[in-house]
């Protein structure tokens, strides 16, 4: 019997080859995809995971400041002392800039002599001053590492400074300079990774941080279980501290963009399961064409099995085929991705690391696995149709599979459609909408499940109208003729245009309200900001600034990172005079009373994250007085920047609590008639001589403007994985209708012999066309509907944490409408041409 | 006598750290000069102003089932020239390191490791009243009987072992000013104490062990180091049944031939004969190539001593051949340093320079 399949298989691929390899294709573009999408990731979270590691250099425990203010060193000695710590090693860590280049680095500061033990990655290597390779190795570490002079510069740096040994290094923290002599490279810093280092004592009294640390490096007896040695030193942290592992710092730093990933990886399946449908719809083709086929094999003795088999076996070789190249597709187009787009994939999450292609072999047999999965599933329904066909009513017909009198069957859709709905409402999982995802596919398959029930209840009222014109009518009773294959047709329609359109929907939502919300946030007249340049505006800067003519009010702000929880990222801490005029938050919420302490608005995100309502206390890690400090939480505000969730804490407060009065923003509003430009200049000719030219002046309009360029930015790759989803959808529609022309070749001979006009067909065509796309819209349209409403008030929120409001972009839905309905009509007018060359008479006297 | 193993580890520090601050001495170092006599226990304590000092002992110690050990434990401190302005706590003033090795013969291994900190947090210092020293998990005390008390404990290998003093301190060189080089300011401030009884005990990998031996401390100071072509050192401090004490020691030119040499002999008397550079030579009679480095010690070798009546000659023979000590991983130099048997006599023997060259 095995010759039999290959023969079939053979037969039926050399006959159409067009068609099967269009159905590959598909499987190869999803694989390709979702595989590539997921290296770049990956990629990009090892690349963000090193530069974490790193700076840490592979401690086993650290215990971290919750703020960039830092924690007293007499916290040092004491967990010295603790028993499971074999050593420690304290740290500061900085923000930096060398040689006033703009990029910033990670300067560590610490002491050689316990990093020896502690951080070995973090030694530097002392290079002679005049050869100009390494120095011996013998003494690397402990030698000249005391020197309060040296600074030590990974070749990442090196790399872009062109330094010699001995010569000078300017190091810029905040507002403090200090030239430092260049005295070795750290070999133990991998590659890419910009981190300078110099000795702790220096670090203390060059920077400001006499009697403070960032952090303290950790090195676990052994024998002693982590988990208890994280509860004994745990218990022995002051408030302002925390601990923390170097996996968990990049767990923290991974869960960030982990939503925005999953969402990808979401979209690239969409595009695998259109290819399964686009499988589907080419087997069952195939299978219409070939009924004649099979039920001559099965008069002849093969058993109904074996034909089921048959078709598997050719969804699996589809399957495979089209997954292996997929892979390879997909690989090429991370490394492709990872160079023009970024490891990022525009999301804007891993700024500054540069990622390095990493191949997942576990991945790739996962994405293998899906590609042969959906073509083996897109194969199955036409198999089991095959198998159960009746070999002697089927040997003498070419026609429909199911019998169009009868009902087509409404309730398994309904039940798929109500599953999505109740998925909808359940909660998130690890903080993953992924009940949210499964959703949207049951809506979807329920909308695909709906199609034959749909198409016949929107066609059948049509057929008591009268319209008069032969094509329209015959093109109408066709579509009601043969329902399977009508909905065949109409699966990948709706698929791909309810996505499509919801879709445009959550972006279109979405940026609105970015944009309401932009226009609420930037209330001043002018901004400036240090964040770039990493300098800062000290008080004596800002009493300067203040004083400049034609201003009205200036007010300083700043964005401390802030350590709350172990497993997330640090919440933004914004310091900001929030008495002023010019001040204002878009609030969602507000509370009734007030709280005990310092007030604090959080934005949507941050009271979503740490479960927090207007008026609930929220005490915050930060102040002098050893204890955390009382806080109530006075407002929630929509936010849109920040993921990771922002604090607002007005300026008076947060001095009191901390005394740091350092500010690196201001936001400037004009005196009543003031010109815009000459305030600006008055602006930069008061900033102190080392801030010129390290001091972003915005409007506005031109942050807003780059506020929805990075908006866009972070959508590009959606619309390109949605471009091509919809494309795939598309290429089915063409391909499922072609070749349902070609397979009704005696037809159009028939209708040929009975006096048709070859122009008649091709209208009756067209007109099969447009009515199979306007019922695919109509359902595509009612779909993605319901499916933008899962992506707005579930996907959204459960994974960014942000709720909008939901608009509805009118000149995208037409353009779709019409784009759709045409490409539909066209490409059923297009194969009809190619049908009806060839000849009347043979395409009858085919029919035996 | 094992400035050259200070050198080595320091040496490139105190060299560089001067580069930044050429011109102006950054640090002040007193000299060692012919002077005042030892006053105890005030020079059992540390002396911060000089550049380095140590606390050394040696000694052969015995297991419960009477098999020997060697062993050596030493605290250094040293003072780096780096500008004392910087108010900050970690500002390194003083540093301090130590290192404990034992010479098992069982094996025909040495174990060793070795603590480094800076001065400060109650975590790492010395005491200048008395010899008391912290170092992270490691200590040196000495108790007011007079007995020193060493813990270096650590994973697998650590001793504990308390030192009593059975004789006086014997003051090496000119009462106690010890010269290195030809030039005078060449010298240190240098102490023994020979036959300290000691007890305690031993951890090794997987057991623990009460011993009890004989040792040697050495006690010098000071802030001029070797002369600038010294390569090594050879240096031995022996105890001798007869209850008298040799030290003697030479340092070593590029060519190998002495630059400087001298040593003490105690008899049990307590009467002393200090040995000049001419009364001292080094003889190797054995070498021993160490794997692990390539450098070829001369581990059993003669120290011919010219005493009133009459050359003496101290062979000495190792324990073992395998007692290199390669700290390269650590930072630290390739030296060899053994326990070693004379006739009539057991002690210390140490070897530096031979697996690379010292550099300045």
């Amino acid at each position: 019997m095995s010759d039999a399949w290959r023969w079939l298989i053979a037969g039926e691929w050399r006959a159409h080859p067009m068609r099967f390899l269009l159905a590959g294709l598909a499987i190869a573009v999803g694989v390709a995809l979702g595989f590539a999408v997921h290296v770049i990731n990956r990629s990009a979270a090892d690349a963000f995971g090193e530069a974490v590691r790193s700076v840490s250099g592979a401690a086993d425990l650290q215990v971290r400041a919750t703020s960039p203010l830092g924690f007293s060193e007499n916290l040092y000695p004491r967990i010295f002392r603790l028993a499971p710590v074999a050593d420690a090693s304290p740290a500061l860590e900085f923000n930096a800039r060398v040689q006033d280049r703009q990029e910033p680095v990670s300067l560590v500061g610490i002491d050689v002599l316990r990093a020896l033990t502690v951080t070995p990655a973090l030694l530097g290597r002392r290079l002679d001053r005049r050869e100009a390779g390494p120095a011996s190795t013998r003494a690397a570490g402990a030698d000249a590492a005391l020197d309060p002079e040296a600074i030590y510069l990974s070749q990442a740096i090196l790399d872009r400074t062109r330094l010699r040994p001995g010569d000078k290094v300017r190091v810029r923290v905040g507002a403090l300079a200090h030239e430092f002599t260049f005295a070795g490279d750290m070999p133990g810093v991998p590659a890419g990774q910009a981190i300078a280092m110099i000795d702790i004592a220096a670090a203390q009294w060059r920077f400001g941080r006499l009697g403070s640390l960032s952090r303290i490096d950790l090195k676990l007896r052994d024998g002693v279980g982590t988990q208890a040695a994280r509860e004994t030193i745990q218990s022995a942290l002051p408030s302002g501290t925390r601990l923390a592992d170097p996996e968990g710092e990049s767990r923290r730093g991974d869960s960030l963009s982990r939503a925005y990933r999953v969402n990808l990886d979401m979209l690239a399946l969409v595009a695998l399961l259109t290819g399964g449908f686009l499988v589907y719809s080419a087997q069952s083709l195939s299978v219409a064409r070939r009924l004649s086929q099979f039920a001559l094999l099965r008069t002849l003795g093969m058993r109904k099995g074996s034909i089921e088999g048959q078709l598997l076996a050719e969804g699996l070789v589809l399957g495979l085929l089209g997954s292996v190249s997929g892979l390879l597709l997909g690989y090429g187009l991370a490394a492709l991705g990872l160079r023009f787009v970024g490891g990022d994939l525009g999301g804007g999450y891993f700024g500054g690391t540069a990622a390095e292609l990493q191949f997942a072999p576990a991945a790739a047999i996962l994405f293998l696995t899906l590609g042969v999965a959906t073509a083996v599933g897109g194969s199955y329904a036409p198999a089991r149709a095959a198998g159960k066909l009746a070999p002697a009513v089927a040997i003498r017909q070419s026609g429909d599979l199911v019998d169009p009198r009868e009902r087509p069957r409404w309730r398994p859709a309904l039940l798929l459609m109500l599953l999505g709905a109740g998925c909808a409402l359940l909660p998130p999982i690890e903080r993953l909408p992924l009940f949210g995802y499964l959703a949207v596919a049951l809506v979807l398959a329920g909308g695909v499940a709906a199609m034959p029930w749909l198409a016949r209840t929107l066609l059948r009222p049509l057929t008591r109208f009268d319209s008069r014109r032969p094509s329209v009518e015959m093109a109408l009773r066709r579509l009601l003729g043969a329902p399977s294959q009508a909905s065949t047709a109409l699966a990948g329609i709706v698929a791909s245009t309810g996505l499509m359109i919801a879709m445009a929907i959550m972006v279109t939502s979405f940026r609105g309200s970015v944009e309401d919300w932009l226009d609420t946030f930037l209330s001043g007249d002018l901004y400036l900001s240090t964040a770039r340049s990493g300098a800062v505006f000290d008080p004596a800067t800002q009493t300067r600034l203040a004083g400049t003519p034609g201003i009205a009010d200036i007010g300083f702000a700043k964005t401390v990172p802030l350590a709350l929880d172990p497993e997330l990222p640090s919440v933004l801490l914004l310091v900001r005079p929030l008495d002023r005029p010019g001040v204002t938050l878009p609030l969602i919420e507000r509370a009734e009373t007030r709280g005990v302490g310092i007030p604090i608005w959080l934005s949507e995100p941050a009271a979503r994250l740490y479960g927090k309502k207007p008026g609930d206390a929220m005490p915050l890690p930060l102040g002098r007085s050893g204890g955390p400090a009382q806080a109530w939480v006075a407002g929630i505000w929509r936010d849109y920047a920040r993921q990771q969730g922002a604090i607002e804490i007005d300026a008076a407060d947060y001095v009191r609590l901390t005394g740091d009065r350092e500010r690196g923003e201001a936001a400037v509003t004009f005196a009543p008639g003031a010109s815009p430009a000459r305030v600006r200049a008055a602006i930069e000719a008061r900033l102190p001589p080392e801030l010129r030219g390290r001091v972003d002046i915005a409007e506005p309009a031109t942050l807003r403007r780059e506020a929805l360029r990075l908006f866009d930015r972070s959508f590009a790759i959606t619309y390109v994985l949605e471009a091509i989803a919809i494309l795939i959808g598309l290429t089915g529609v063409a391909a499922t209708i072609s070749a349902q022309t070609i397979a009704r070749m005696k037809e159009f001979g028939m209708l040929r012999h009975i006096g048709m006009r070859p122009r008649s067909i091709l209208a009756m065509l067209a007109s099969e066309g447009v009515l199979l796309g306007l019922i695919g819209l109509a359902a595509g349209a009612v779909l993605g509907l319901g499916i933008s409403q899962i992506l707005i008030h579930v996907i959204n929120p459960q994974s960014f944490n942000w709720t909008m409001e939901t608009r509805l972009p009118w000149t995208l839905l037409l353009t779709v409408a019409i784009g759709l309905v045409t490409a539909a009509a066209g490409t059923a007018m297009l194969a009809g041409r190619r049908a009806l060359s060839a000849s009347a008479i043979r395409a009858v006297s085919e029919d035996w | 006598m094992i400035v050259a193993r200070l050198i080595l580890l320091f040496g490139l520090l105190l060299g560089a750290t001067g580069s930044a601050q050429i011109g102006e001495p950054v640090v002040r170092y007193p000299a060692a000069t012919l002077g005042p006599q030892f006053r105890f226990p005030r020079d059992h304590g540390a002396h911060p102003d000089h550049r380095i000092e140590w606390w050394y002992f040696t000694g052969w110690l015995r297991t419960a089932d009477g098999k020997p050990l060697g062993f050596q434990i030493t605290f250094f401190r040293s003072r780096p020239e780096i500008a004392q302005s910087n108010p900050s706590a970690f500002a390194p003033r003083q540093i301090l390191f130590a290192h404990a090795a034992l010479s098992d013969p069982a094996t025909g291994k040495l174990v060793h490791d070795q603590r480094v900190a800076r001065s400060g947090f109650g975590l790492a210092g010395a005491a200048t009243e008395d010899a008391r020293i912290a170092l992270l998990d490691w200590s040196l005390t000495r108790r007011p009987d007079g007995t020193f008390l060493a813990k270096t404990g650590a994973r697998g290998f650590g001793l504990e072992l308390a030192f009593q003093p059975r004789q006086p301190a014997m003051a090496n060189g000119d009462r106690g000013y010890s010269r290195k080089g030809p030039r005078p300011e060449q010298a240190s401030y240098y102490y023994s104490v020979p036959h300290l009884k000691v007890t305690g005990t031993v951890v090794r990998p997987g057991r623990k062990g009460v011993v009890s031996g004989e040792a040697w401390l050495d006690r010098e100071w000071s802030s001029t180091l070797l002369p600038e072509t010294a390569v090594g050192w050879d240096w031995a401090g022996i105890n001798l049944d007869d209850g008298s004490a040799l030290m003697a020691f030479q340092v070593r030119g590029k060519d190998g031939r002495p630059l400087y040499s001298g040593g003490t002999l105690r008899r049990p008397d307590g009467s002393q004969t200090v040995l000049a550079p001419a009364d001292v030579r080094f003889v190797p009679r054995r070498r021993w190539r160490s794997p692990a480095t390539g450098a070829s010690y001369p581990v059993e070798a003669d120290f011919l001593v010219r005493l009133p009546e009459g050359v003496r000659r101290f062979r000495l023979r190792p324990l073992f051949d395998a007692q290199e000590l390669d700290g390269r991983r650590a930072g630290m130099p390739a030296y060899w340093e053994g326990a070693v048997t004379t006739e009539g006599g057991r002690g210390y023997l140490e070897l530096t320079g031979y697996a690379e060259a010292l550099r300045l």
